[in-house]
């Protein structure tokens, strides 16, 4: 085979194909992008919820970004059950003081980490949540303990604007 | 033989000579020529064929009164039910349609495995359907969504969350899927609209597949290769147009069966419930065609596993031309395959009846084992049966397996006088 040679005829194809692709490319991304959440979705991005008719013992579920948030008041015997846990028995370790800013209040999404179920309330092995769908039990600081999901219930940002009321998201 | 084809009117012959569409329908509808021992089996294709028209007319009028919006469209598919003319009749075919749609592909597909028609030289038939079959999968599962009740938000939410078991990216492209935080009205836009789409590209895909299959001619029950208009074929028309008619007069005695008779049965109640997105119900279960999927994805203790697993499980088919090593097709000529092929059918239905069950206990051991030998059938038992198995000598002709002994020893004098 005889020696290649770049010629000004190589440069020219192969500039041209490369403006041609990126150009391809760059308009393509508005074709995906209009997909990805818009702006009046974003715009639900926080709520405020007033804790006061909560007794202990008792949960409300809130709606964040189109998504269930539990919020439980917890008993002293839940709290008390999440503290003594033994981390290394966690498949996701954390303890329960990094996921609850006060103990009396756990707040976190309440969507199963496995495929997306709304988990059952003070149920399963471990007294926490139960997602009915593929059989996770979360204890009562919403930690995986046995099933399919892969992680802990998530926890949302929130900050208490006050004594009473909490500000997710 | 198409060439032959000369339109018998003057305007037929006319427009004949500038756009041979004519030509290309006659050469693949009337004389192609086809094994002349075709048994039912093969008149699914045809059944199929009718059954993606039906669903394609049905859904476009279901569309001139649906609504697809989170807060409008059960009410929209409750107002198609109750105030529509023959809305409930529409609805129903397309429903039910789409039920029968799958059953006849299941027996579309065990027929290949059995006389194994997806070998050479038929393999890009068999890879164009199952590209088909992931395409009804994605349409019927997007088609299931668009009522909005429990149950097809539910199964949107599981289903689309398996991409969040993605490394990494999960989480970004699960919100890019939903146009948003949680499943909801951008999402059911969009299934709508690909619902919508996709089966025109499925229409496309089964003429790739037709055009494929008439290059080779179709297989047959004894899987031995036939010369194209030697005497082992028969013309399609009017052997096989016949034949597949009466096939899909009775397939709609049984389709007719379901919409009329028993219109809710293959579905679930619950959704008859609008969709809450607060509460899942008990039992989450998808359609009955999903169920051995669905088992599989369950048997595995691990999110990332089980979606990976699962989507194998049909990625697998693909691969199926090159898994199976023996070179004989039929399964009549392969003593031990046509055991293991009966054992894998049985295995298929045992995950389906699985996945209807809850995943705990002895479900989910069985569960795992049926899993097991469902990839074990591709990956260890099929590539071992084309080395171990001793095959019975096929037939030389269609002919020969019928004769009487007497017929098929004059055949063998008069071939012998004629060489």
């Amino acid at each position: 085979m005889s020696e290649k040679q770049v010629t000004r005829r190589n440069f020219l194809y192969v500039t041209t194909g490369a403006f041609a692709a990126a150009g391809a490319v760059s308009l393509a991304w508005p074709f995906v992008d209009q997909m990805n959440p818009d702006a009046s979705v974003k715009a639900l991005a926080s709520t405020e919820i007033d804790l006061r008719p909560i007794i202990p013992g008792q949960s409300i579920t809130v709606m964040w970004r189109g998504k269930p948030v539990f919020i439980r008041r917890r008993t002293q015997a839940e709290i008390d059950e999440a503290k003594k846990v033994n981390l290394a028995d966690l498949p996701h370790p954390e303890a329960d003081s990094d996921r609850a800013q006060n103990p009396e209040w756990l707040v976190m999404v309440g969507i199963c980490t496995h495929l997306g179920c709304v988990p059952l309330g003070q149920k399963g092995d471990y007294n926490g949540w139960f997602c009915p769908c593929h059989g996770s039990h979360y204890d009562t600081s919403g930690r995986i303990r046995k099933g399919p999901a892969p992680t802990n219930l998530e926890i949302p940002d929130y900050v208490f604007l006050n004594e009473t009321t909490i500000k997710i998201g | 033989m198409s060439e032959n084809y000369a339109p018998k009117s003057a305007v037929g012959r006319w427009f004949n000579d500038r756009l041979p569409l004519l030509n290309l329908i006659y050469g693949h509808l009337l004389p192609y020529p086809t094994p002349k021992n075709l048994n039912y089996w093969w008149t699914f294709g045809g059944i199929l064929t009718f059954c993606l028209v039906t669903q394609i007319i049905t859904g476009l009028v279901l569309a001139m009164h649906y609504v697809a919006d989170a807060d409008l469209a059960f009410a929209s598919v409750e107002h198609i039910m109750r105030d529509v003319n023959y809305g409930w009749l529409l609805r129903y075919i397309h429903a039910n349609g789409a039920s029968l749609f799958f059953m006849a592909v299941y027996i579309h597909m065990a027929r290949s495995l059995f006389y194994g028609s997806y070998k050479e030289p038929r393999e890009l038939i068999w890879i164009i359907g199952v590209f088909i079959f992931l395409l009804m999968i994605a349409t019927a599962f997007m088609g299931y969504v668009l009522p909005w009740g429990q149950m097809s938000f539910w199964g949107a939410t599981v289903i689309t969350n398996l991409f969040s078991a993605i490394p990494l990216v999960g989480e970004s492209v699960t919100n890019w899927l939903w146009g948003g935080y949680a499943v909801g009205s951008p999402l059911l836009t969009r299934f709508f609209t690909l619902h919508y789409l996709m089966p025109f590209l499925i229409f496309a895909l089964v003429i790739l597949h037709v055009w494929a299959l008439h290059v080779p001619g179709n297989n047959n029950p004894e899987g031995i290769n036939v010369v194209q208009g030697s005497q082992d074929t028969v013309p399609f028309h009017p052997h096989y147009v016949v034949k597949d008619m009466f096939a899909l007069v009775v397939f709609l005695v049984v389709f007719a069966g379901f919409v009329f008779f028993v219109p809710n049965l293959l579905g679930h109640t619950d959704n008859y419930i609008e969709a809450n997105p607060l509460q899942t119900p008990e039992h989450i279960v998808p359609e009955w065609y999903f169920l051995p999927f669905y088992a599989i994805l369950r048997s595995v203790p691990d999110k990332l596993g089980g979606v990976i697993l699962m989507v194998s499980a049909i990625a697998i088919l693909a691969f199926l031309p090159w898994l199976d090593t023996s070179k004989v097709r039929s399964a009549k000529y392969r003593p031990l395959y046509r055991q293991f092929v009966w054992l894998f059918f049985a295995n298929v239905i045992l995950l389906g009846y699985l996945g209807a069950q809850t995943a705990d206990g002895l479900f989910l051991i069985i569960g795992r084992i049926a899993t097991a030998y469902y990839f074990a059938h591709f990956i260890i038992i099929l590539p071992l049966l084309g080395y171990i198995e001793k095959t019975k000598p096929l037939p030389k002709s269609l002919s020969e397996p019928v004769l009487s002994p007497e017929e098929r020893q004059m055949k063998a004098a008069a071939s012998g006088a004629s060489a």
